[in-house]
């Protein structure tokens, strides 16, 4: 009987509610909660609207979404909208305005690209929230351009709660790697690829790019996938650079144990991990500071880090746990990458007419041709626009194509595609800016003649040991005195085969090569390029780093961005070997010029010497030679 | 009883005081919780619910699906399906810990399957603590489609609500399924590759039903979100746990007749048995054979001999040999979408 009641119960209890339900919604006290967090959302939903972009290539053939980050008008999509886009494109915003936009930055593995809109200086952009915070649970919503919806220029938004974190998705192809990325439920249909991705509060978590299909066609089946905002924020400095920012590797392969823990199965003799210690069937505990577990943990904490940046690894040895800092190279060859770029974005110097390219059609009719399962394939990778090969593009007649608009000669000037550059004017312009604020602290270009440091070796380093050290820093010719003895540095010959003092990687050829960038700045020292951001350990924040190449050293030059003083340096001669670095610390003036009053060199994980200089003296012009 | 006593009294006392009432109900804490973020929720869910990884591999033919666990000790529920035709079904727990698991046994009505791992003190859904859902409730779907999650990684979740109860089998000839009972269609797109065997449970995360196998309509092409209700496979998979459905082990003193069945006694020719588990699959029958007569056909999948299952050709041949050729037997065959029951008896 018990059993018999309960349906009858909830029967009754049914009817009661839907007989009352106009009376409880009339209760103002009653629905306050239900009012309240959905004024939350309408509010939510209201402000994240404002900052979404609908991406339209120019000439109006293909398109996605984007999201502004800055007043100024940077905004983040996805590599593969402005893939087939090229370098100039319209944006419309939800005020029902069109803007201009050029490519900065592409981050072509993680299918992440910065553009700038122009015209603005207030443009509105959301803020971006702590994606490691985001809960598997939490309601989020996609603004964006789903089936290039928006030519009313009003975005969609689509809701949903997050499905999974941390998600790993592996290449599709040799590109479009989504590491540690986020799942939602929330629609993410062709069209809304580069659009963002927001948690309850309207902040940005994560950019929508691709999702899981299978058998039931080229729209969402409720698994979509975004790049989470916190990977992004690692790129966004090197992005900003108008790079094409290549993902990094370990220089070292991992596999699961038996046990499930994370050892490394294989490892390059020439890595950076190799010389930091690395070496095979060692386990890896954390990475990034980030506990390893899996192997796609370990993919997910690598993933989210650009090319060129130093990250903490502990490993695992006997029992014996050590902790290392590990310079991690490129996924990809430089020529590699850019001989993927250069074959996928053709830059498009003037105003020639483009072949035509429909509308992403997700209709499922269009199965792309290659060899990917279609589960790997980007959401609107627009397969007329990627896959069809170029020689049926002439095929479209001429009076066919839209004719795309030419580029304004006004914003003609703001794109310079040039090699390993998606955009060189913008890395330009941060190059200038990096040395505008550093000589802010003193001007070094009139101080061409010898620079005479007096100092002593101070306790800490390892190989120097203590004792006195001169140093004369010249524009050809350095030379030093060292407990060691005399060392000579002389720019006619490479600099490779002059690395005194001993056991220093190089100190004496580094101080040289950090005088002749004081003096002659970025622009004559040789190639100079900007970076982007890394983290450096005695810039509280990322650093701004500035590369440049001469004799035969590249060397990076990181920047404190408040201060803008020259931090550290790093000095690498060749692949294989370790860099040397000297920290600097202790600026005090010097003829009205702020000069380091203490070098940290080291090398590899070693603390080679601490140098700190009793005296500074620098001859504003060359002496005559005797 | 309380609750209708309440109400009657409610009534007594006017409107007003209903509605307080189910204010209350409706707002209560944990709702009101809901609200911002499923997480806790989620997380409660979450260690219930596991990996399963099997035979297929195969492009279409995921070797993946879901499932969880239905006692401390390590019973699992999931669908019973092609994954399950293996030496080794891998299970991970949403921890990490990895187990080879056991088929329990399985029932091909509703399509149910019970594994276990050797494990104690797991966390699990109670299957008589399952709750009823209506039309209109809101629901979480817990699973790893697309194989999504690995080792410790954390099945993926779903939100959307009932948008149909009804039987399935009122869409017979459109979807091939075996069962036929009663199922909740679901508005989010829950039934995804690698899904089946997922749990569905209401917005507080207690459970209300399986997510089923992957259904499309032969007719229209459109494929079927739903869950079946707990309360249609509890009594199977309880059945199941106690002993019903079973596959090997044998009872080793179980005596073998003198004269057993066999196949070809019965006029039953099986597919080549080329793989360790090669599901029994009718390649031809004799002529007025036993089987013949009882109207056995050729690719009909046998299920069960006299209530056992017959996993595997081996495992058929092997199950005939205890059987006396002078008793009727008994199969359970499996014919598209039909389940047939026939005896064979040898003159």
């Amino acid at each position: 009987m018990r059993v018999m009641q309960v349906p009858r119960v909830t029967k009754i209890l049914a009817a009661l509610l839907l007989l009352l339900a106009p009376l409880a919604s009339q209760a103002a006290e009653v629905s306050q909660l239900v009012l309240d967090a959905q004024e939350q959302r309408i509010v939510a939903i209201a402000r994240a609207t404002q900052s979404a972009v609908a991406v339209f290539a120019n000439g109006g053939s293909g398109g996605g979404s984007g999201v502004v980050i800055t007043p100024d008008g940077y905004a983040l999509t996805n590599f593969h909208v402005v893939q087939p886009a090229g370098n100039y494109m319209k944006c419309s915003m939800s005020d029902g305005k069109l803007y201009d936009a050029v490519i900065v930055g592409i981050d072509p593995v993680g299918d992440v690209a910065l553009i700038k809109l122009l015209g603005r200086d207030d443009f509105p952009a959301a803020t971006m929230a702590d994606s490691d915070a985001v809960q598997v649970g939490d309601w989020c919503f996609a603004v964006g351009n789903p089936f290039l919806l928006a030519t009313d220029f009003q975005p969609t938004v689509t809701y949903g709660i997050v499905s999974g974190v941390h998600r790993y998705q592996p290449p599709a192809g040799t590109l479009l790697e989504y590491a540690d990325c986020i799942q939602t439920d929330a629609s993410i249909n062709p069209g809304n690829s580069g659009g963002p991705l927001y948690d309850a509060r309207g902040d940005l978590i994560g950019i929508n790019g691709r999702g899981s299909f299978e058998k039931r066609g080229r729209v969402n089946v409720g698994v979509g996938y975004a790049i989470s905002i916190n990977q992004i924020k690692k790129f966004l400095g090197c992005l900003r650079a108008g790079r094409i920012v290549d993902h990094a590797t370990l220089g070292a392969t991992v596999s699961a144990s038996d046990d499930g823990r994370v050892m490394v199965s294989n490892i390059l003799e020439s890595s950076d991990a190799y010389r930091r210690g690395l070496r095979y069937d060692d386990e890896i505990v954390s990475f990034g500071g980030r506990p390893i577990g899996t192997v796609n943990g370990f993919k997910n904490a690598l993933g989210i880090y650009p090319k060129g940046w130093r990250v903490p690894l502990v490993l695992r040895r006997d029992g014996q746990e050590q902790e290392i800092h590990v310079r991690l190279t490129g996924v990809h060859a430089a020529e590699e990458l850019l001989h993927l770029m250069t074959r996928e974005i053709a830059p498009e110097p003037g105003p020639k007419p483009k072949p035509g390219r429909p509308l992403p059609r997700p209709d499922g009719d269009q199965q792309p041709p290659d060899k990917q399962p279609p589960d790997k394939q980007p959401p609107d990778k627009q397969p007329p626009d990627k896959q069809k090969p170029d020689k049926q593009k002439p095929e479209v007649p001429d009076h066919a194509k839209p004719h795309a608009p030419p580029v304004p000669p006004e914003i003609q000037k703001l794109i310079e595609p040039r090699g390993a550059f998606a955009n060189y004017y913008f890395n330009r312009l941060n190059r200038d800016r990096v040395w505008s604020a550093f000589q802010a602290n003193g001007d070094f270009s009139q101080a061409t003649g010898s620079w005479k440091f007096t100092g002593e070796l101070q306790g800490g380093g390892k190989l120097l040991g203590g004792g006195k050290v001169e140093v004369t820093l010249a524009g050809d010719v350095s030379s030093g005195t060292f407990p060691q003895g005399a060392a000579k540095v002389e720019e006619d010959k490479d600099l490779d085969q002059q690395l005194d003092p001993p056991g220093s990687g190089g100190l004496l050829a580094a101080l040289h090569l950090w005088r002749r960038m004081l003096v002659d700045g970025p622009q004559k020292f040789g190639e100079v390029y900007y970076y982007g951001t890394a983290p450096y350990p005695q810039v509280g924040e990322l650093a701004d780093v500035l590369v440049g190449i001469r004799n035969v050293a590249e060397t990076n030059f990181a920047f404190d961005p408040h201060s803008g003083r020259l931090a550290a340096l790093e000095m690498s001669i060749a692949a294989d070997t370790d860099a040397c670095e000297i920290r600097f610390s202790d600026y005090r003036e010097v003829a009205g010029r702020q000069v380091p009053h203490e070098l940290e060199v080291r090398q590899g994980e070693t603390t080679v010497a601490v140098i700190r200089w009793s005296q500074v003296e620098l001859a504003l012009a060359p002496e005559e030679k005797p | 009883m309380n609750v209708p006593h309440r109400l009657a009294r409610a009534v007594r006392r006017g409107y007003t005081a209903i509605a307080t009432t189910l204010v209350l109900i409706l707002l209560g804490s944990p709702t009101a919780r809901a609200q911002s973020s499923f997480a806790g929720v989620i997380d409660q869910a979450q260690p219930k619910i596991v990996k399963i990884f099997g035979a297929g591999g195969l492009r279409g033919l995921e070797a993946y699906q879901s499932g969880f666990l239905i006692s401390g000790e390590g019973h699992i529920l999931t669908v019973w399906s092609y994954v399950l035709d293996s030496d080794v079904i891998t299970v991970y727990l949403n921890d990490g810990r990895k187990f080879q698991a056991q088929v329990v046994g399985m029932d091909p009505r509703t399509e149910i399957a019970v594994l276990k791992i050797e494990a104690g003190s797991l966390a699990h859904f109670n299957l008589e603590e399952a709750v009823p859902l209506e039309t209109g409730h809101r629901v979480l779907a817990f699973s790893n489609l697309f194989g999504v999650a690995v080792g410790n990684e954390a099945a993926s979740v779903l939100k959307g609500s009932v948008a149909a109860k009804t039987d399935l089998s009122a869409r017979r000839g459109a979807y091939e399924t075996n069962y036929r009972g009663p199922a909740y269609v679901l508005d989010a797109m829950t039934n995804n590759p690698g899904a089946a065997g997922g749990a569905l449970t209401d917005r507080q995360g207690r459970l209300a039903g399986l997510l089923g196998k992957e259904l499309r309509s032969s007719v229209t092409n459109i494929w079927l979100d739903y869950a079946i209700p707990i309360p249609e496979i509890a009594g199977p998979a309880e059945e199941i746990i106690a002993g019903k459905f079973r596959p090997m082990p044998r009872d080793e003193d179980a005596k073998k007749p003198k004269e057993p069945h066999s196949l070809a006694l019965l006029g039953i020719q099986l597919v080549p048995d080329f793989l360790p588990k090669t599901p029994p699959f009718v390649e031809g029958i004799k002529p007025d054979s036993a089987a013949a007569r009882a109207g056995i056909r050729p690719d009909d999948l046998i299920l069960f001999v006299n209530q056992r299952i017959a996993s595997s050709c081996k495992q058929l041949a092997d199950e005939l040999t205890y059987i006396d050729r002078l008793d009727p037997l008994e199969l359970t065959i499996q014919r598209g979408p039909e389940l047939v029951e026939v005896t064979l008896e040898v003159e």
